[in-house]
């Protein structure tokens, strides 16, 4: 879990507290026709891209992002964002595929995903893997954030604070 | 999903996530509050500072949820994504929905949705390899592969018969333990040959890719469907099997003589057209039958002429419960794949059949196979001891409990299938313990 302000290239704390707690995040790619895609998927936060894992199975969401980079991520849900103070946000940024290693590249998300759901580490004993062997078989999605909108209480009716990130992260 | 379903369930969700195009190429999205107004949506205007949101063609409704569960992770998982226009301004913006898609693990689990995906997942290591110019592949190791491949867990179906021949002729004085080893050898290279021939003429015939609710007793190894294995392995594996199972019993018909031979063909041929055609007996409704036979009286006469160069009564009224038992396997399992089967014109029994005729006919099935026990004693066929056997009722009612609740549930009758398979091999060893405790007590 990252939390330290100087490495975190300018994501204001609260939206990383956000994402280092969340377990689902919504997000969104832009597919070959210009139409948008949401899928729900667990994000992790390193310091400076926010990393999600998507198995081949479920690799749409892959391939438009290899066409189109730029995707948008909400945190809204106060039930599967167990943060101590809830607040929303949505990060825009360019995302970038890592597929090179489908079988352990993602393998370096582990510490990560298992802070957030201990089960993963059951379920990657050989037996276990072998009921559903393509799941295992993953990409890394890696988020570099260029705007980060947040709403302090959640309430989004009200103006949203709004981070520019672009020079930061440059 | 349609939309009027998912119109119809997204009252369940407290809040919505709104998403638009922004000016600079993004998906900009908003959490909001909503509700749903005679096949529209009111959306609570949102705030997204100096991004004004504008009447958009292409918009998105999406709704999510999941329960987290501490220390574990989280479960029920579900979400609902609209995709429609948008109207803003006035009190309440106006989300026009067009159509819908989403997925909630309460009406299909998990591993179904994953094997619906199978296709995107073939099409993107398509896409890699020709990027990259070379296959990429999903990796296991190559004993992992082997294990699956071969459905190895179920030789205790071949182990059991044998046994029992070997057993019930140690009653009758005669035991070579080479022979034995040798015997053991042939018939599990029999089997194997058969699981892996099984694959390849289910896979050709379109049954396994049928198959959306596979379980680990069920619907096949599926190693050809998850690419980890190629038809020509596949195919060079069973011949290695099926050669290594002609060559192992072409020695035992020398050593034993040719009275085996009918016996050792028919277990081949039976194994062999079990899947394959022209014959396809399993498509014909036969089988349940072949497989009684073959992992019944045919493993252990063969076993038991082996050590004795002889058939006699005893071994086969041994194997007539332990042929019910593995044939109840195949029966049972087939209750998960009979649409599929069903589709690909695989008409095994449990298609052929209501389900309360099915269930029925497992529990005369059981009752036969005890009762076989029974009156084998009663008669003096039987040593005594073998009534131990019956100490498997109890698992015999639970499993039959477990079919007849879960029926229609393929991920919840599983672990009523893997009590189906304890149940075959409990009663088997019992059959062996009580046939060895017979020599002891006749003493």
């Amino acid at each position: 879990m990252v939390t330290s302000a100087a490495v975190v290239a300018g994501m204001p704390e609260a939206v990383v507290e956000l994402l280092n707690k969340a377990l689902v995040g919504e997000l969104t790619v832009i597919d070959r026709k210009g139409h948008l895609r949401t899928d729900p998927l667990i994000p992790f936060w390193d310091g400076r891209y926010i990393l999600m894992t998507s198995s081949i199975l479920f690799s749409r969401k892959l391939e438009d992002i290899k066409r189109n980079p730029r995707v948008s991520l909400s945190l809204s849900d106060p039930v599967g964002i167990p943060a101590e103070s809830f607040s929303r946000a949505t990060i825009q940024g360019d995302a970038r595929v890592i597929d090179d290693d489908l079988h352990r590249g993602w393998y370096r998300l582990l510490p990560l995903w298992e802070a957030k759901e201990p089960i993963i580490k059951t379920l990657l004993k050989p037996m276990q893997k072998l009921g559903l062997p393509l799941f295992w078989e993953r990409a890394i999605i890696e988020i570099l954030p260029k705007r980060v909108l947040w709403w302090p209480d959640g309430d989004t009716a009200r103006d949203p604070q709004v981070t520019d990130l672009r020079e930061a992260v440059a | 999903m349609n939309l009027g379903e998912a119109l119809s369930r997204l009252p369940d969700f407290p809040h919505a996530v709104l998403v638009v195009l922004d000016e600079g190429g993004y998906p900009l999205s908003v959490a909001t509050s909503f509700r749903v107004v005679d096949g529209t949506v009111e959306v609570t205007p949102a705030s997204l500072g100096q991004s004004a949101v504008r009447d958009a063609v292409a918009a998105q409704l999406v709704v999510s949820h999941i329960r987290p569960y501490p220390g574990v992770g989280y479960d029920q998982r579900r979400y609902i994504e609209l995709s429609g226009t948008l109207s803003v301004g006035g009190p309440a913006w106006r989300f026009a929905p067009q159509a819908a898609r989403g997925w909630d693990e309460q009406d299909l689990s998990f591993p179904e949705l994953c094997q619906r995906a199978l296709p995107q997942a073939r099409h993107y290591l398509a896409g890699l390899s020709a990027e990259r110019g070379r296959p990429v592949t999903p990796q296991m190791g190559v004993g992992w592969r082997f294990f699956l491949a071969t459905r190895l867990p179920f030789l205790t179906a071949t182990i059991v018969p044998v046994l029992l021949g070997l057993a019930s002729a140690a009653y009758d004085r005669h035991f070579s333990p080479g022979l034995a080893a040798l015997t053991l050898l042939g018939a599990m290279a029999v089997h194997l040959g058969l699981n892996v021939a099984n694959d390849i003429f289910d896979t050709l015939s379109g049954v396994d890719a049928a198959n959306l609710t596979p379980t680990k007793f069920s619907g096949g190894s599926r190693v050809l469907q998850y690419g980890l294995v190629s038809l020509r392995q596949m195919t060079a594996l069973a011949a290695v099997f099926y050669g290594v199972a002609i060559i192992v019993g072409l020695v035992l018909v020398a050593i034993s003589g040719l009275g085996l031979l009918w016996l050792g063909v028919a277990g081949v041929l039976i194994s062999y057209f079990y899947t394959a055609p022209p014959l396809r007996l399993v498509h014909r409704g036969l089988g349940e039958l072949c497989v009684a036979l073959g992992f019944g009286p045919i493993m252990v006469l063969g076993a038991y002429f082996v050590q004795t160069g002889h058939y006699a009564l005893r071994p086969l009224i041994l194997s007539i419960p332990v042929a019910i038992l593995v044939m109840l396997i195949l029966y049972a399992n087939e209750v998960p794949d009979r649409f599929a089967d069903a589709k690909t014109g695989k008409r095994t029994l449990v298609v052929r059949m209501q389900p309360a005729v099915v269930i029925r006919g497992y529990v005369a099935a059981v009752a036969v196979a005890y009762l076989v026990v029974i009156v084998g004693v009663v008669f003096g066929v039987l040593p005594w001891p073998t009534l131990i056997s019956l100490l498997t009722i109890p698992l015999a009612y639970q499993t039959w409990k477990g079919l007849k609740a879960h029926y229609d549930s393929p991920y919840q009758l599983m672990s009523y299938l893997g009590k189906n398979v304890s149940l075959h091999l409990y009663t088997g060893l019992l059959l062996v313990i009580g046939v060895l405790l017979g020599i002891i007590v006749r003493r």
